[in-house]
């Protein structure tokens, strides 16, 4: 049996997942799931898994959560090129400290622009505050300020010279607001 | 090799833990978070993101436990057991599944609960609101029992029969209310007994000693009032009891 994929493509984490796999050519089943039809909280992926939350990798009997081990299960199982989780200690150390510290920065902000400016008035009908929307942009700007000058600086990716990880999950976050209308890339040439 | 320190901090607490109990060098440097030490010039000077904990390691600085933990796994692999963060690909996966998950669920949770308990009436200068103590206790229940249900299970330790890094970021987080009074094993048998074993195999004085503070922390507010920093931490403060 296939490894198989549950994902859904509103999701960043799902995004980096799909990336990944299909850049290094990993053979995979898409299971595709709406998250905003309810899907995850059928009977069926609860079994799968019971955190409800996508994306979600089954291979075989082996059933794994978590965008960030999904990735790591993958490059290892695969064996992918060094670069996207290089195996020099201060390198690697690079890409797990970005790995880490974006869960609760962009991450966050990214996924609450989205929710501000697209799910919560045009999905649920329901009026933002301004007060609200202007904390979070604050907020997103100041995860991005982070992301410029402390993870690139003047690299060209994240743990140097070469793409990794770190850039692959750091890209699908920051493309998050753009699709509801918020050009973040605007007067940021880095 | 430095380790930037404040031991209130449940992920300083769990790098602490970690190179002590399986012997590896290093240096304490304290920073008081209550006095707004890492807002210092100084402080930013080794990391501009001003959190803690941060490891030196010669000229090499990095933030972040869970990266922090496992530079040091990787760095002195033939003197850390293979248990720790197994070479097995899908036991390593449930550790990496467990790092991942924790952060916006437990260490999110466990953390506004200790900070509503025992900073917001000293920062507001006055009692948290019912509706927002109730939402964040809820909220850790929430994580706890996927906690026990989704991760332990009937298991030992969350990866199996063996302790993992899994289980030290997992407690270090769940102790932290724990100081203000807010007993989170009661009425989880399960949650306990685990909480016994982890314990053991770390070693209970290593536990106790790296507890010590946040089981005091009763004395914090006092310590905050009367700090001069205070009003310059009361807004970076406010923005976490949103």
């Amino acid at each position: 049996m296939a490894l198989e994929l549950y994902l859904d493509l509103y999701s960043q984490p799902c995004r980096s997942v799909y990336i990944f796999a299909k850049k290094n050519n990993i053979p995979f089943d898409l299971r595709r799931l709406s998250l905003l039809d309810g899907e995850q909280y059928g009977e069926e992926f609860g079994k799968i898994n019971m955190i409800r939350k996508a994306p979600a990798l089954r291979d075989g009997d082996f059933c794994l959560a978590e965008s960030i081990a999904i990735l790591l299960y993958l490059a290892e199982k695969f064996q992918t090129p060094d670069f996207w989780y290089p195996a020099d200690l201060q390198q690697r150390a690079r890409v797990n400290e970005y790995l880490s510290w974006q869960h609760m920065a962009i991450r966050m902000h990214g996924s609450k622009m989205f929710w501000l400016r697209l799910l919560i008035p045009k999905v649920l009908g329901v009026e933002v505050p301004q007060d609200k929307l202007d904390a979070a942009l604050e907020d997103l700007n100041g995860s991005l300020k982070l992301i410029e000058e402390k993870f690139l600086q003047d690299r060209p990716f994240i743990a140097g010279d070469h793409i990794s990880l770190a850039d692959l999950v750091a890209i699908v976050e920051v493309m998050q607001p753009v699709g509801s209308g918020l050009d973040v890339f605007e007067g940021d040439p880095s | 090799m430095e380790l930037y320190l404040d031991m209130h901090s449940p992920p300083c607490r769990l790098v602490f833990l970690f190179a002590k109990a399986v012997g590896i060098p290093f240096e304490f440097k304290h920073v008081e978070l209550s006095t707004g030490q890492h807002y210092s010039e100084e402080f930013g000077k080794i990391s501009m993101i001003r959190k803690v904990p941060v490891m030196k390691d010669g000229s090499f600085i990095l933030t972040e436990s869970i990266a922090i933990l496992k530079y040091m796994v990787q760095k002195y692999s033939s003197s850390v057991a293979d248990h720790w963060y197994p070479a097995d690909l899908q036991q390593r996966a449930r550790v990496n599944e467990y790092l991942s998950w924790q952060h916006m669920n437990i260490r999110a949770h466990a953390s506004k609960v200790f900070l509503l308990r025992a900073v917001f009436p000293v920062i507001m200068g006055s009692e948290v609101p019912k509706e927002k103590m109730d939402a964040a206790v809820e909220d850790l229940n929430q994580s706890l029992n996927l906690l026990e249900e989704k991760f332990l299970q009937n298991k030992q330790f969350i990866v199996g029969d063996k302790i993992s890094l899994a289980d030290i970021v997992a407690l270090i987080e769940v102790m932290q209310p724990l100081g203000t009074g807010l007993n989170v094993f009661e009425g989880r048998p399960k949650l306990s007994a685990w909480r016994e074993r982890v314990k053991k195999e770390l070693g209970e004085k290593l536990f106790d000693e790296a507890h010590e503070v946040i089981m005091k922390v009763g004395s914090l507010p006092e310590k905050m009032q009367n700090n001069s920093q205070l009003e310059m931490l009361r807004p970076k403060f406010q923005k976490l009891f949103r």
